[in-house]
């Protein structure tokens, strides 16, 4: 906040302050409201670098209804209607039109179509002074989650005649997230302090923290205006230069361990992305070209049940996943099978013909999706738990998609391997592999065997493609961007070893995350693609190469 | 032997009814002007240029039921160069020396425009692209309808440096690794640092087309952003990767109003497949949105939904440039009373024609126009927000006065000059 902002805001924060310690007496303010009226009309006229000037004095008249038309100026719910310049407040109904009260009363004026009303403007600076002003009137609201947005506006205000309500609300404050950012705002106010002792006092109760916000404010006061020191006090600022050296240095470590879990959760998508492949490809010898558009059904797969499920039953949207996943994989599981009993298996030994089939069937598949679905991106939604991220004390943040995709990349190697060393199915697969004349001397249908381990490679491809949903754009061009990758991971793990590409999928995942910070995206990838040729000529056959008679022959 | 004759007559009716089309499609070209469509409409590109090849099936089927041009009809002959560069070329050379097409419309990326170039000029063609680019560009048989540099970039730098931007102390220049935001790039960083912000303050990164992992790059920006001074992101991410960059910057808690993102690539046609959720508040510049509230743009969006049928499609900027182009072509075509390519040429300085935002614009002697520039805040339904436009319509600079070299450069295609990169007159 500008000096300026702050010295027109003065007089009117202490009447807040005022305002918001007596909220829980009864108010009449009838001749505040009507000046409220004016006031609000004068919000839908006045140009977006007028408007806060009048929210200013919106907030000045002490009206309880400052509240709810603020929120929905912020909520971009504030509306003028064309016809007659009058300021309303309107919601979304089904029908696509506008439920219209009116700001001050609260009673409904009527719907219009949404050409009808006019939105009343507001940009990114308005919104988050309002959401600063905002901050005092909800502070003390039973929601959690208004009271932490109400500590983050005080954060940004940093308004000095707010420190006694802070002071208030931490001894009251129970919530983790808000006590924390509560003191947070402490900080920051007593560090606009004209005392040079209360300063230091507040940059020493920053030193236990590594978070962003308070990095902000350290190196804050090591900046210069020109030749002038932002903080005069030299003490001060050693403090803070001292303080935020031992940050850093506490943080080097944790950026370490996200760096880790960057390259693990890249890994993990890798993993997804070539288990299918490792087996069509690793166990049965198949190129198949068409590997990366067995995960693009498997994501369009999830946009159509998700689709179902927001016409049929919008409540259990945050289901859709579960029931996507079996869909996902018997889809991709059929169009795999169809595609063995259909194209490859009169090509097996000849790898040159498979590559260039498999490949025009993904080129057939891509262009079918397309005439389908249309050639832009679909939208998939993510449920609530998928969304946001863990934000550690240490500043480094975890994202829950992508740890929810770790997780189930691991469940999907374990049921894999389960199925390859645990079921019948399983046994009569590798006794396919390893010898074909002898399985079928002892009685197992190879060719049956073929098709659902076929089957098997292309529906985790598909359940793959669910998890990649989450994280890339559901689009006919999906496949093509993973197709590469997986034949790396598996070529590089190892042909015909599950292991050998979940220790391909993890290290090239890592390694990819560690070169990233300093050489770039592309100069990163380059140099993994060069580190993975110069690896094959020394090991041709991988991490885990297999043994074998099956391997020499 | 009945079965026999039954394929025999089929097969002579399928013979006729070829040769009976043929020979109508030969009588046809006689009295048509062909106009070329070369837009993918397969491949990567195809989910942002298959619509702008529908806008101008559109476009050319109104001015038919207008009575069509000069006493003729328009034919639209639709090429598909699915998204593969030296086809362009190729299908650029098919249009002219084969179809004989009078004016062609189309290309997206820079990469594409720059492989059909040497056709154009080697055939003497005409060629109308709609789409932003980087500048650094002036052909004879190129007209540019989308925006230069000086029309998208830094207009949108100026509002982040700017009080209602939030005055950004920091810049994160973000982009795909290509041509476009390289040097777009190039022109931003030294126009900063005549705005006085050292390249300290300035942190750029490109990533490859349809970079899928945006959290070590999303964690830079953070770090980056926290250290004492407001920062501001300006992205020239191309395409598909944008979607997974915002959702990276939601989940990573990154808001609008601490770290604002204004884009050059996302417009209302990518906005519309995926959750605008995450968007919210971040900014977009570009010359048009679908949400201005002007009655010629009412008509656009009401005539698109009519042709394409479907209330839900949306239009952007690029079909606009393509509305303005076309209709500066056919306003020329008349002029000159022919659709001979160097007549057009001619006829095509000073034409104006109304924007669908109200204003007017112009095309220029430099092969570009003028035109407004918007700058909008992404809103949940995939929409913009206007928050803030210029007064008026600024010209279109093939040659940025930001990077030195090209600074001395003029592109003037009248005389005395006749050029697309001199430094002096010619004549």
């Amino acid at each position: 906040m500008s000096l300026r902002q702050w010295m027109r805001g003065g007089a009117l924060r202490f009447l807040m302050v005022f305002w918001a310690l007596a909220v829980l007496v009864p108010h009449s303010g009838a001749s505040a409201a009507e000046d409220l009226g004016t006031l609000v009309t004068e919000l839908g006229a006045a140009s977006l670098s007028k408007k806060q000037a009048v929210v200013d004095r919106m907030v000045a008249t002490g009206a309880p209804e400052v509240v709810p038309i603020l929120e929905a100026l912020v909520g971009r719910d504030l509306y003028t209607r064309k016809s007659d310049g009058v300021v309303v407040i309107g919601q979304k109904t089904s029908g696509g039109k506008l439920l219209l009260t009116d700001p001050l009363t609260g009673s409904e004026v009527g719907t219009v179509g949404s050409r009808e009303v006019k939105r009343i403007k507001t940009n990114n600076r308005l919104r988050s002074s309002v959401k600063a002003v905002m901050g005092t009137l909800t502070l003390m609201s039973p929601d959690p989650q208004r009271r932490l947005e109400a500590a983050d506006g005080l954060l940004k205000s940093s308004d000095q005649a707010m420190l006694p309500l802070i002071e208030t609300a931490l001894a009251k404050e129970a919530d983790a997230a808000v006590k924390n950012a509560l003191q947070l705002a402490k900080a920051s106010i007593k560090l606009q302090s004209d005392s040079a002792e209360e300063r230091l006092a507040a940059v020493q109760s920053l030193a236990d923290r590594t978070d962003p916000e308070s990095r902000v404010m350290l190196s804050r006061l090591l900046l210069k205006d020109g030749d002038v020191w932002r903080e005069p006090d030299e003490m001060v600022r050693a403090t803070a230069g001292k303080t935020l050296a031992s940050m850093e240095s506490r943080l080097e470590m944790w950026r370490t361990v996200e760096h880790l879990y960057q390259g693990i959760s890249l890994g993990s998508v890798l993993l997804l992305a070539a288990m299918g492949l490792a087996i069509t490809f690793g166990v049965m010898g198949v190129i198949n070209m068409a590997h990366g558009e067995m995960v693009m059904l498997g994501a369009y797969t999830t946009f159509v049940v998700q689709e179902v499920f927001r016409s049929v039953a919008p409540g259990l949207f945050d289901w859709s996943l579960a029931v996507a996943l079996p869909a996902a994989f018997l889809m991709s599981a059929l169009v795999g099978i169809a595609m063995e009993r259909g194209c490859i298996r009169f090509l097996y030994g000849r790898p040159l013909e498979t590559l260039l089939a498999t490949w025009g069937i993904s080129l057939v598949l891509q262009q079918t999706v397309r005439s389908i679905f249309g050639p832009t991106n679909r939208e998939v939604g993510a449920p609530e738990w998928m969304q946001g991220a863990m934000e550690s004390v240490a500043g480094i943040t975890l994202t829950y998609n992508r740890l929810w995709i770790i997780l189930f990349s691991f469940c999907v190697l374990g049921a894999v391997l389960l199925v390859l060393k645990k079921t019948a199915f399983g046994l009569q697969m590798r006794a396919v592999t390893q010898n074909r004349e002898m399985a079928r001397a002892m009685g197992i249908p190879t060719g049956r065997v073929d098709a659902m381990t076929f089957g098997l490679g292309s529906g985790i491809a598909g359940i793959a493609g669910v998890a990649l949903s989450q994280i890339d754009n559901v689009s006919p061009n999906l496949g093509q961007a993973y197709i590469v990758d997986s034949f790396m991971v598996v070529v590089f793990g190892g042909v015909g070893n599950l292991w050998g590409a979940f220790a391909g999928a993890m290290s090239l995942g890592v390694v990819n995350k560690l070169l990233e910070p300093w050489a770039g995206a592309v100069l990163g990838k380059i140099l993994v693609l060069v580190a993975i040729i110069l690896f094959i000529q020394k090991r041709p056959r991988g991490l885990f190469a297999l043994r074998g008679r099956a391997v020499e022959s | 032997m009945g079965k026999l004759t039954k394929w025999k007559s089929a097969l002579a009716a399928t013979a006729f009814g070829l040769a009976a089309t043929a020979g109508m499609g030969a009588a046809q070209a006689a009295d048509t002007i062909k106009v070329g469509i070369l837009h993918s409409l397969s491949g990567t590109m195809a989910i942002s240029e298959t619509t702008l090849k529908d806008a101008m099936l559109m476009l050319i089927d109104e001015q038919n039921k207008k009575g069509g041009l000069l006493g003729m009809k328009l034919e639209p002959v639709v090429v598909d160069p699915a998204s593969d560069w030296p086809l362009f070329a190729e299908k650029a050379r098919e249009l002219i020396s084969k179809d004989g097409v009078s004016v062609t419309f189309g290309c997206w990326t820079s990469v594409s425009r720059k492989s059909v170039l040497p056709v154009f000029e080697e055939l003497n063609g005409m060629l109308f692209y709609p789409v932003q680019y980087e500048g650094e560009e002036s052909s004879r048989n190129v007209f540019y309808t989308g925006a230069a540099p000086n029309q998208q970039a830094v207009p949108a730098v100026d509002y982040l440096l700017g009080e209602e931007g939030g005055e950004a102390k920091r810049i994160v220049l973000l982009g795909t690794d290509y041509v476009y935001p390289r040097t777009t790039n190039k022109i931003l960083r030294s126009y900063l640092n005549a705005k006085g912000i050292a390249d300290a303050d300035i942190m750029e990164n490109y990533t490859p087309f349809g970079h899928s992992d945006w959290q070590t790059i999303v964690a830079q920006v953070k770090e980056f952003a926290s250290q004492g001074k407001k920062t501001a992101v300006v992205s020239t991410i191309n395409g598909d990767a944008n979607v997974p960059f915002y959702k990276e910057l939601a989940n990573q808690g990154i808001k609008a109003e601490d770290i604002p993102v204004v884009a050059f690539s996302v417009g209302e046609e990518e906005l519309a497949g995926l959750d605008a959720g995450p968007l919210v508040g971040h900014l977009a510049a570009w010359n048009y949105f679908m949400s201005v509230d002007t009655p010629e743009n009412d008509a656009f969006i009401k005539a698109w939904h009519a042709f394409i049928k479907d209330e839900k499609r949306v239009t952007n900027d690029p079909m606009e440039a393509h509305y303005i182009g076309f209709k500066m072509w056919v306003q020329a075509v008349e002029q000159a009373g022919t659709t001979d390519v160097d007549a057009v040429r001619q006829a095509m300085y000073g034409q104006t024609v109304k924007n669908l935002t109200g204003g007017v614009a112009v095309m220029n002697t430099n092969h570009h126009l003028s035109k407004p520039v918007l700058i909008g805040e992404i809103l949940e339904d995939g929409q913009f927000e206007i928050v803030s436009a210029t007064d008026d319509v600024v010209v279109g600079d093939a040659w940025s006065d930001f990077i030195p070299e090209s600074a001395k450069l003029t592109a003037d295609w009248t005389y005395p000059w006749v050029c697309g990169n001199c430094e002096k007159p010619r004549f």
